[in-house]
C-alpha cells in the first residue's frame, strides 16, 4: 500500500518537474500578460482555470509558479543538507566543545517558531527570491544537523568504525566513506519531507507578500485570491490545489522511502 | 609476508616481550544531574600488567563487564589510558598522539565479537579488506584486488566473495572476513575480542583452528579475550583471569589449568562441565552476578562472591603474590595459610 502511494507521489512530482522544465511551452498565455476585460473571469473555454483581478491567465501562472516552488525547495534543502550534514557529522564525530556549542545554537534555533523567523528575515532583507531562500536556509539546516549528529554518534562506536580506525584510516575518510553512507537513509527521508515543508513555507511567505514580486508564485496567487474568495473562488483554489498536490507528493515519496529503508534495516 | 615475520622474529627474540603493559588504568566517570557532575568512577581497568610474546597467545578471561574489552581498546589506542604504560617493541605508546600512533596502527589489529556489527554493511567484503591495504600504501587497483583475493584464500573463503555484501554471508564467514581485514595490514599482534562468542559451537572450532593455523604460518601474536575458559585454554600460552578491572591470576596455561590458585579461577574452572565426575574441581559454582563496578568496597574485588572470604579480605588493597614461574595471584590466601 505504502509502495503504491510512493509511486503516486513520484508521479505527481515527476509531472511537476516536467511542468517546471517546459513551462514556456505548456503555458497558453504569458503568465504576466494583463487583460483587463477578463477581470476575475471564471474557468472557461479560453482560460481553463479562469483569470485573476488583472485578467492574467491562472493556468499559466500556476504552471510558471511551479518553477519558483521547485527552485526554492531544491535549493533550500540542498544548501541546508550541505550545512547540516557537515556540521552535524563533525559535531557527532569529534564531540567536545564544538559539539556543545553547535547543539546549543541548534536548541536556540529550534525554539524559534521557524516561519516567524523567516518572515522577520525576509521582511528585513526585502522580498525577492534570493532572500526567501536565505531566510529559509537559516533554519533549514538545523534539523539535518541534529539528525546527522545523533546518527553519527550512534554509528561512530560501532565495531566496523573502530576497525577502520585500527586500520589507520583518516578521520575524513572514516566520516565520509564509512559513517555517512550508513546514516544517509534517514537523512534522505527527512530531506523529502523537508522539501514539502520548504515549499509550504515559501508559499506562506509569498502569501504574506514576502515572496518574489516579479514572477508568479503559488503563494502570491493565493494571497490575491483570498480577497475575492467569496465571488471568485477559482483564483485561490487552483494554486491551492497545486501546493497541496506538491506537498502530498513529496510526503508520499518520503513515507515510501521510510518504509522501504526501515524494512531493509531490520532484514 | 613471511619474510617480514621472520625478520621480526630476529629483531625480537622470544625472551623479550613484544607487548608489555604496566600499571594500566582506565576509569570511566559516572555523571549525573543537569550539570553532569561526576559522582564517581567505574574502574574498568585497574593496575593491569601483562606481557605478550612474539607468536604467542595471551588469553584474557573474565565475566562480562570485567574490563577485558576495554583493555583491548586501550592497547589499540581506540581509548586513551588514564595511567600506565603500553610498551610495544620497547616503545611506550600510551602517550602518543593520534598522528604519532598512525604508523603503528598496522602493527596491531582487532577482531570483534559481533560478526554483524564489525563489517560495514554498505561495503563489500573486498572493499572492507581494501581499506587496510590502502592505509599501508598498496597502490593500484589490480594490485589491491590480487591481495584481497590472496587474503580471502588465507581465511578459506573463495576470492569471488570479494564482491558480496556482509548480509550475504553467514556469521562464521563474516568472522573470516574480519580476520582477513585484520591481516590486510600484516600485523604483529591481533586482539581477538571474543571472536567466537557469537558463533555456533561447530563454527567456533573452525574459527579457532583458523586462528591457530594463521599463528603458525604468520608468527602473529594474539591477545585472546573471552569469557570461556575452555576456548582460551585451547589457544593460549599464558592466561590472565580478570575480575572487575583487576587481574586475579596470571599464569602459563598449563599451570593455570592444572593448579589454579585464586578462588575465582577455581570457581570459573568448576563451572566448565567435566566429562568425568571425578575431574570436577572442589569449589561450588559461583552464585549471583558480577556486582556493580561503581564504588566497590575496599579490599578484594571478589569479596562479595568469594566462598573463602574473611575479614582480612575487606581491608586495604590485596597484594599480588608470586607463586611460581610466571604465576602470580592476587589473593593473600595462597601464602597466608
Amino acid at each position: 500500500m505504502g509502495n503504491r502511494l510512493a509511486w503516486v507521489g513520484l508521479g505527481i512530482i515527476g509531472l511537476l518537474l516536467v511542468t517546471a522544465l517546459v513551462a514556456p511551452f505548456l503555458a497558453p498565455y504569458d503568465p504576466l500578460g494583463i487583460d483587463l476585460r477578463g477581470e476575475l473571469e471564471g474557468p472557461g473555454a479560453g482560460h481553463p482555470l479562469g483569470q485573476d483581478k488583472l485578467g492574467r491567465d491562472i493556468l499559466s501562472q500556476v504552471i510558471y509558479g511551479s518553477r519558483v516552488s521547485l527552485v526554492v525547495g531544491l535549493v533550500v534543502v540542498g544548501i541546508s543538507l550541505v550545512i547540516g550534514v557537515s556540521l552535524g557529522a563533525a559535531a557527532g564525530y569529534f564531540g567536545g566543545v564544538f559539539d556543545t556549542i553547535l547543539m546549543r545554537i541548534v536548541d536556540i534555533l529550534l525554539a524559534f517558531p521557524g516561519i516567524l523567523l523567516a518572515i522577520a528575515l525576509a521582511g528585513i532583507l526585502g522580498p525577492n527570491l534570493r532572500n526567501i531562500i536565505l531566510a529559509l536556509c537559516v533554519l533549514g539546516w538545523v534539523g539535518y544537523a541534529r539528525l546527522v549528529r545523533g546518527q553519527v554518534l550512534a554509528e561512530k562506536n560501532r565495531e566496523y568504525v573502530l576497525a577502520a580506525r585500527a586500520l589507520g584510516a583518516s578521520h575524513p575518510r572514516i566520516i565520509l566513506r564509512h559513517i555517512l553512507p550508513n546514516v544517509f537513509a534517514p537523512v534522505i527521508v527527512e530531506a523529502t519531507f523537508g522539501l514539502a515543508g520548504v515549499i509550504l513555507a515559501e508559499s506562506s511567505l509569498s502569501f504574506l507578500g514576502l515572496g518574489p514580486q516579479d514572477v508568479p508564485t503559488w503563494g502570491r496567487l493565493l494571497n490575491e485570491g483570498a480577497q475575492y474568495l467569496l465571488f471568485a473562488p477559482h483564483v485561490a483554489t487552483f494554486p491551492g490545489i497545486a501546493i497541496m498536490l506538491t506537498v502530498l507528493g513529496f510526503n508520499f515519496i518520503g513515507d515510501g522511502l521510510r518504509n522501504r529503508w526501515d524494512v531493509k534495516r531490520t532484514a | 609476508m613471511n619474510e617480514k615475520s621472520l625478520a621480526m622474529k630476529q629483531i625480537n627474540p622470544a625472551h623479550t616481550a613484544m607487548l608489555k603493559v604496566e600499571g594500566l588504568k582506565k576509569y570511566f566517570p559516572v555523571r549525573k544531574g543537569f550539570l553532569q557532575g561526576v559522582i564517581g568512577w567505574i574502574k574498568a581497568v585497574d593496575s593491569v600488567a601483562f606481557e605478550i610474546y612474539q607468536g604467542k597467545t595471551l588469553g584474557l578471561v573474565g565475566e562480562s563487564g570485567c574490563g577485558k574489552s576495554t583493555i583491548g581498546r586501550l592497547i589499540l589506542k581506540l581509548l586513551e589510558p588514564d595511567e600506565g604504560r603500553i610498551i610495544y617493541q620497547g616503545q611506550d605508546i600510551s602517550g602518543l598522539s593520534e598522528e604519532k600512533i598512525k604508523p603503528l596502527r598496522k602493527e596491531m589489529q582487532i577482531i570483534f565479537q559481533d560478526p554483524y556489527g564489525s563489517l560495514n554493511p554498505r561495503m563489500t567484503a573486498g572493499q572492507s579488506i581494501e581499506e587496510g591495504l590502502r592505509t599501508v600504501g598498496v597502490k593500484g587497483r589490480s594490485e589491491r584486488k590480487a591481495q584481497v583475493a590472496h587474503l580471502l584464500e588465507m581465511v578459506r573463503i573463495g576470492a569471488d566473495a570479494a564482491g558480496l555484501y556482509p548480509h550475504q554471508f553467514s556469521g562464521g564467514q563474516r568472522q573470516r572476513i574480519g580476520i582477513a581485514r585484520a591481516l590486510s595490514v600484516n600485523p604483529s599482534l591481533i586482539i581477538c575480542d571474543e571472536p567466537v562468542s557469537a558463533l555456533d559451537v561447530s563454527i567456533q572450532s573452525q574459527i579457532i583452528n583458523l586462528l591457530k593455523e594463521l599463528q603458525n604460518t604468520l608468527g602473529v601474536s594474539y591477545l585472546f579475550i573471552s569469557h570461556d575458559l575452555n576456548v582460551v585454554g585451547y589457544l593460549s600460552d599464558t592466561v590472565a583471569v580478570m575480575y572487575l578491572g583487576h587481574i586475579m591470576e596470571y599464569a602459563p596455561a598449563e599451570a593455570l589449568y592444572d593448579k589454579p590458585l585464586h578462588p575465582y579461577t577455581l570457581a570459573l574452572l568448576s563451572a566448565i562441565p567435566a566429562p568425568e565426575p571425578d575431574d570436577r574441581h572442589q569449589l561450588p559454582a559461583l552464585v549471583g552476578d558480577v556486582p556493580s563496578p561503581f564504588n566497590p568496597p575496599p579490599g578484594c574485588k571478589f569479596q562479595g562472591r568469594c566462598p573463602l572470604v574473611e575479614d582480612r579480605c575487606r581491608k586495604g588493597e590485596i597484594k599480588i603474590y608470586q607463586v611460581g614461574d610466571g604465576h602470580t595471584v592476587r589473593c593473600w590466601k595462597v601464602v597466608g595459610k
